[in-house]
């Protein structure tokens, strides 16, 4: 009963997959594209942080911190295009995501 | 250790159940809710690794202000989600080729990898024995010494997503009226009032 370093980074692996899985399910709508992209930092974040205990390094736990910023970051920017995006065409769908195409 | 094999379960599986939902919920608020469940039980899974303070800040970051910020967009969007779920279907089956792959490829990296001999040698920043100083201590400890530009850049990014997330968003209205504070103070008698003489009975026209 032993839940050792494979367990978490079954977990991890896992989320991974259905974060890539969400991004391609839901094509269309953006919104949950970005909460894939989450999952997928989620996963990354569970295999920094189980290496890191595992293997008795604090460093992990930094890099995870790091990550965790830019994660929030990006959240922050990729919904302000969102609601600017918005504004100005009335739709979110991807297909119609097309103002910078030459 | 059994507690611990069943805490490890429990968050593991709400965990992985609830990042099905997040991408199977018909309703996006759904979805952003059950994101913070993920969240949650992710923290679970970090207290269980003895990151407690990564933990915390999951909780703080992650759903006091990711979800939120979220849930406001979704809110506050008028957006028909109905019609852009229309054709869901299409994409499953390369979507779910891509992901068994994926999922194979990562569980043979998983069943397979080896500790290399080296390694404990290399370890930069030992965790310190348990009851010795906390987690958050020794991570604050490694943090603003070693780490400190990695600290500092990561500030950096934040306020410049802050500021392109405020400009982007920001509008101005040219119907809306605003305060001059310094027309305001700029204003003398002269150009304010205007003493005139009326003369009795007859009223100013």
């Amino acid at each position: 009963m032993t839940i050792g370093l494979g367990h978490y980074l079954s977990v991890a692996a896992i989320l991974f997959t259905l974060g890539i899985f969400g991004i391609f399910l839901n094509r269309k709508n953006i919104i949950i594209i970005l909460m894939s992209v989450e999952l997928i930092l989620l996963a990354v974040n569970i295999n920094l942080v189980a290496f890191s205990a595992f293997l008795g390094d604090i460093v992990g736990q930094v890099y995870a911190l790091i990550v965790l910023t830019v994660a929030a970051a990006e959240a922050a920017i990729g919904l302000a295009i969102l609601v600017a995006y918005f504004r100005n065409r009335g739709s979110i769908a991807v297909e119609d995501v097309n103002l910078m195409k030459g | 250790m059994v507690i611990t094999a069943i805490f490890f379960y429990l968050f593991a599986g709400v965990c992985i159940a609830s990042a099905v939902m997040v991408i199977a919920a018909r309703n996006p608020v759904h979805s952003v809710l059950f994101l913070i469940l993920a969240f949650v039980s992710a923290a679970g899974l970090f207290v269980l690794l003895g990151a407690e303070f990564l933990a915390m800040i999951l909780i703080v970051v992650y759903v006091g202000a990711v979800a939120v910020l979220f849930l406001f967009v979704v809110m506050m969007l008028d957006v028909d989600f109905a019609g852009l779920r229309h054709g869901l279907l299409n994409y499953l089956p390369i979507g779910a080729a891509v992901g068994v792959i994926l999922l194979i490829e990562l569980l043979f990296g998983v069943v397979a990898w080896v500790i290399a001999p080296g390694l404990p040698k290399a370890i930069t920043a030992p965790i310190p024995a348990a009851g010795d100083i906390g987690n958050t201590q020794a991570l604050g400890l490694v943090l603003y010494t070693r780490y400190v530009y990695f600290f500092e850049a990561a500030g950096v990014i934040l306020l410049v997503a802050m500021i392109g997330a405020i400009v982007m968003t920001l509008q101005h209205k040219p119907d809306v009226r605003r305060q001059s504070v310094a027309q305001q103070l700029a204003r003398r008698r002269s150009s304010a009032i205007e003493v005139v003489k009326v003369k009795s009975g007859q009223g100013l026209t």
